[in-house]
């Protein structure tokens, strides 16, 4: 339940963000996290947590 | 790093026992066969940090009357086929109860939504309130659960923290807890980094909080944080197996949208009866692993759970069972 999966911010409109996960596309709420167009967030049962750089995993 | 781990393991020389706490590292170690490449003197055990395993049977038993009184309930998927005392949501939604599964509580528009997780699933869940969804809130918190542990005195000589929770909490909440603990990610040389580093603290007897996740800051996500405040009180706690930890839960504040509240009529009957023949309760506190148990694998199978530890994803004994 603590999964969170990383995905790149496409659309971003009002606190909802089309965001791609390594190909599949899914609606993610924002509201937790100030992130724009472009932004890696980390998302957790539908809401971004947290933005993160692309190489986070590593760090 | 599993050369300087060997190193260091043998410095300290005796047996030494670290948790790691959330379900979803339990499941990374398995996962990359993490056991295997350490060495015989490091136990890791597995901790409370499965939401579904630590729901009491008393608040399924209660979500299942509502379903079964009519009320529409919606809740994550791993809830679905956790045992209550006589049957699970599953079983209820099969005859015919209004029970939706969502991926994320945006998608919950009536009705009740059964508040399960930990600290990083709370403020979903206060996203809900916030739109003025009921709610019957289960939600606890990990640093109580992990205070209790440290002052029962089980033997853990350090912890693996959860990354996800901290990325909510950060990371500064844990430095009351006298005990060494690393904040760790989930990539498999993460992992082991992590384990070394808490070896260092626990060789130098350093009851230290180190952050090793990058996403974790030292104070969390201060938005996510305000949420749960605005819409949560903590309360006294019922976690499977640990028994009532006080402070360590979360209560919907405003009695409105507080399904236990709202439905307290139905709920006042509900009596919980637990199977003696579950372990769950030592499997959540590492006093036994999953193949110590009885029941493991025969009576108590995925197909047929007798307890949370095997139904859910994050559950110890599912994890163990899988990856034989």
């Amino acid at each position: 339940m603590c999964i969170a999966y990383p995905g790149r911010i496409l659309e971003l409109r009002g606190g909802t963000a089309v965001v791609d996960f390594s190909g599949a596309r899914k609606d993610v709420n924002c509201m937790l996290v100030e992130a724009k167009v472009g932004d890696m967030v980390l998302v957790h049962a539908g809401f971004a947590i947290r933005v993160v750089d692309d190489d986070y995993k590593d760090k | 790093m599993i050369t300087k781990i060997n190193e260091i393991a043998r410095e300290i020389g005796r047996e030494i026992k670290i948790m790691e706490v959330c379900g979803t590292h339990t499941s990374a170690i398995a996962r990359y066969g993490i056991k295997s490449v350490l060495p015989k003197n490091i136990r890791l055990v597995s901790g409370p940090g499965c939401p579904v395993c630590v729901t009491s049977q008393h608040d399924i038993d209660c979500m299942i009357e509502l379903a079964l009184q009519g009320i529409h309930v919606s809740t994550y998927g791993d809830m679905m086929r956790v045992p209550g005392s006589k049957s699970s949501l599953d079983d209820v939604r099969m005859k015919g109860a209004k029970i939706d599964v969502v991926y994320s509580a945006d998608e919950v528009k009536d009705g009740v939504f059964f508040g399960v997780g930990f600290e990083t699933t709370a403020p979903m869940t206060a996203a809900a309130l916030k739109r003025q969804v009921a709610v019957y809130s289960v939600h606890k918190l990990i640093p109580p659960a992990m205070k209790l542990l440290v002052s029962e005195k089980y033997g853990i000589d350090g912890f693996i923290n959860p990354g996800h929770v901290s990325v909510i909490i950060g990371s500064d909440v844990y430095k009351d807890i006298a005990a060494p603990q690393v904040v760790s990610g989930f990539e498999p040389e993460n992992i082991l980094e992590s384990i070394y580093k808490l070896l260092l603290l626990i060789k130098e007897r350093r009851n230290e909080v180190v952050n090793n996740y990058s996403p974790v800051s030292n104070e969390g996500n201060e938005l996510a944080k305000r949420l749960i405040s605005e819409h949560f009180k903590l309360c006294d706690s019922e976690w499977r197996g640990l028994g009532k930890i006080p402070q360590s839960g979360l209560e919907v504040k405003d009695s409105k949208l507080n399904a236990k509240t709202i439905y307290s009529d139905v709920l006042k009957n509900v009596k919980a009866k637990e199977n003696p023949a579950c372990n769950c309760g030592d499997i959540l506190r590492g006093i036994l692993e999953p193949r110590e148990c009885r029941a493991f694998g025969k009576g108590c199978i995925p197909e047929r759970p007798l307890g949370p530890c095997m139904v859910s994803g994050e559950g110890a004994c599912r994890i163990v069972f899988e990856n034989d």
